[in-house]
C-alpha cells in the first residue's frame, strides 16, 4: 500500500532520513518508535509529502507521489493524519470541522456530512459536543475530534504523530482507546509513538528508528522481548522500566 | 500672552467653531478613503508578498520597504506635483492627488500588518488542512483567512489611528484637513496657541475615541475565540 524507496531528508547540512526502504501493506498497524531526533515524525510527515523528501521515492497505491505533475492533494484525502498538537480549526464547531473537508472535496451534501459527523462522533463519545467549538474541549476531546476528523474522509491509512504526547496523562488512555477501536475495524495505521506498552499491545509490526535509520524491525515480541541491535537495546533499557 | 488667552479662545471658536468641525469632517473622510483603499490595495500587496513568482513578490517587498523607508511628507509633495504632471488628462484635485499619496502610503503598512495577520496563525492549522487535501487556495480562504482577520482587524484599526494623525502633514497643501483649519484661523485672528490647542483637542478627541472602540471590538473577538 505504501513503499518507501531509499527516502533521505536533509534539513540544511542535517541528515534527518538517511535512506529508508520500507514496504507498509494493507491491514499492518506499524509502531515506529526510537530516541527523540531519531528520524520518526519526519519519516511519517514524508509519506503524505508534508514534508518533502530531498530524494528517494514515495508510493502509494503504486503511484510515485514524489514525482512531478502528480495531484498530491488527491492522495492526501487517502490517507487521514493525525498530530501530536491536534491542531483542530478553532474557528468552526466540533461537527464543522469535521464536514468541512468531505463537503469541499468529496462533494458531499451537507445534510449528509452532518449525519456522518454525528454518527463518528457518537463513536467517540462527543456528539454532545457537536455545536460547541473546540476551545470547550479538553485535550483528549480535542484529540478524538482530529481522529474523526481524518476519518470523515474515509482514509484507507491513518498516520498517527505522536498523537498522545501532548495530552495529560489522564487523557492518554481515552485517545488510545479510540485508535485501538480503530485497528481492531481493520484500519492500516502508521504510529509514532512513545507509548511502548501501546505499541506492544496493538501492532503488527514495530520499526525501531535510530539516526535517521531503521535500525531494528520486527513483531512487538521480538523487538521488545528480543532485541538483537544494542542501540535498540540500550534505547529500551531506557524506557522500559 | 496669557493674560488674553481665555477671551481669545472664545474669539477663535465663537468665529470658526463651524470650520474647525468642517475640518474635523474632512480629516476624518480623508482618514476613512485612505484606510478603505490602503486595505484594500495593502492585501493585494500582502498576497503578492506570499506568492512563489519571484517578480510580484519582489515588487511588493521593494515596495513596502521604499514607503517604509522614507518621509511621508516626501511622499506627499513628490507625488502632488508628479501625479498631474504625468497624468494632466485626469484633471486630479489637489484633495485627490493627496489621497493617492496617502492611499499608496498606507497600503505598504497593510501589507506588513496583513502579512503580520497571516504568519501569526499556527502553521499546524495549514498543516491539518493540507493533510485532509485542501489545496493552498481553499487552505488560506477556508482555514487561514478566518483565522487571521481577528489578527488583522484590530490592527486596521489602529493604521486608521494613525492615519487620522498623519493627514495633517496633507494641510501642507491646503486641502481643507482640521490642521488646514488651524492655519486659517491662526493666520486671521493672530493667534497661535489657542487655534493649536482647539486642533489638539479634536484630534485627541477622535484618537481617543477610535482607540477605545477598538479594544473593546478586540475584546469581543477575543471572547468568541
Amino acid at each position: 500500500m505504501i513503499e518507501t524507496r531509499n527516502l533521505t531528508k536533509d534539513f540544511g547540512s542535517l541528515q534527518v532520513l538517511r535512506g529508508i526502504s520500507e514496504t507498509i501493506t494493507d491491514g499492518e498497524v506499524i509502531s515506529v518508535i526510537g530516541p527523540s531526533g531519531s528520524g520518526k515524525s519526519t519519516f511519517l510527515r514524508c509519506l503524505n509529502l508534508l514534508e518533502v523528501p530531498t530524494s528517494g521515492q514515495v508510493i502509494f497505491d503504486g503511484v510515485i507521489l514524489t514525482d512531478k505533475g502528480v495531484d498530491i492533494n488527491a492522495y492526501r484525502q487517502r490517507m487521514g493524519m493525525v498530530f501530536q498538537h491536534f491542531n483542530v480549526f478553532p474557528h468552526l464547531t466540533v461537527r464543522e470541522n469535521i464536514t468541512l473537508a468531505p463537503v469541499l472535496l468529496k462533494k458531499r451534501n451537507q445534510q449528509d456530512a452532518d449525519r456522518f459527523a454525528d454518527e463518528l462522533l457518537a463513536r467517540v463519545g462527543l456528539l454532545d459536543k457537536a455545536d460547541e467549538h473546540p476551545r470547550r474541549l479538553s485535550g483528549g476531546q480535542k484529540q478524538r475530534l482530529a481522529i474523526v476528523r481524518a476519518l470523515a474522509m474515509e482514509p484507507e491509512v491513518m498516520l498517527f504523530d505522536e498523537p498522545t504526547s501532548a495530552l495529560d496523562p489522564e487523557m492518554v488512555g481515552e485517545v488510545l482507546a479510540v485508535i485501538k477501536s480503530l485497528v481492531s475495524a481493520g484500519m492500516t495505521c502508521i504510529i509514532v509513538t512513545h507509548e511502548m506498552g501501546f505499541a506492544r499491545e496493538v501492532s503488527t509490526r514495530v520499526l525501531f528508528m535510530d539516526e535517521g535509520r531503521i535500525e531494528e524491525q520486527g513483531s512487538p515480541e521480538q523487538i521488545f522481548n528480543h532485541p538483537v541491535s544494542p542501540r535498540t537495546r540500550a534505547f529500551l533499557g531506557k524506557v522500559l522500566r | 500672552m496669557f493674560a488674553n488667552f481665555g477671551p481669545n479662545l472664545l474669539k477663535v471658536l465663537g468665529r470658526y467653531w463651524g470650520l474647525f468641525l468642517q475640518g474635523a469632517g474632512i480629516t476624518l473622510l480623508l482618514s476613512a478613503i485612505t484606510v478603505f483603499f490602503g486595505a484594500i490595495l495593502g492585501s493585494l500587496l500582502a498576497l503578492m508578498r506570499r506568492s512563489r513568482l519571484k517578480p510580484l513578490s519582489g515588487f511588493a517587498l521593494g515596495y513596502v520597504e521604499l514607503i517604509r523607508g522614507t518621509p511621508l511628507l516626501l511622499q506627499l509633495y513628490l507625488i502632488t506635483f508628479l501625479l498631474p504632471e504625468l497624468l494632466p488628462m485626469l484633471n486630479l484635485s489637489k484633495f485627490a492627488s493627496v489621497t493617492v499619496a496617502l492611499v499608496l502610503n498606507s497600503a505598504a503598512y497593510v501589507c506588513e500588518i496583513v502579512r503580520a495577520g497571516i504568519n501569526a496563525v499556527d502553521p499546524g492549522q495549514t498543516e491539518a488542512a493540507r493533510t485532509l487535501g485542501l489545496n493552498a487556495r481553499q487552505t488560506m480562504v477556508r482555514i487561514v483567512l478566518p483565522q487571521a482577520v481577528k489578527n488583522i482587524l484590530p490592527a486596521l484599526g489602529n493604521e486608521f489611528v494613525t492615519v487620522i494623525k498623519e493627514t495633517s502633514l496633507a494641510s501642507t497643501f491646503f486641502v481643507g484637513d482640521l490642521m488646514t483649519v488651524y492655519k486659517t484661523a491662526q493666520g486671521a485672528t493672530f493667534t497661535v496657541i489657542e487655534p493649536f490647542l482647539i486642533v489638539g483637542v479634536i484630534y485627541f478627541v477622535l484618537t481617543f475615541s477610535l482607540s477605545k472602540l477598538i479594544t473593546s471590538f478586540e475584546r469581543r473577538l477575543k471572547a468568541s475565540d
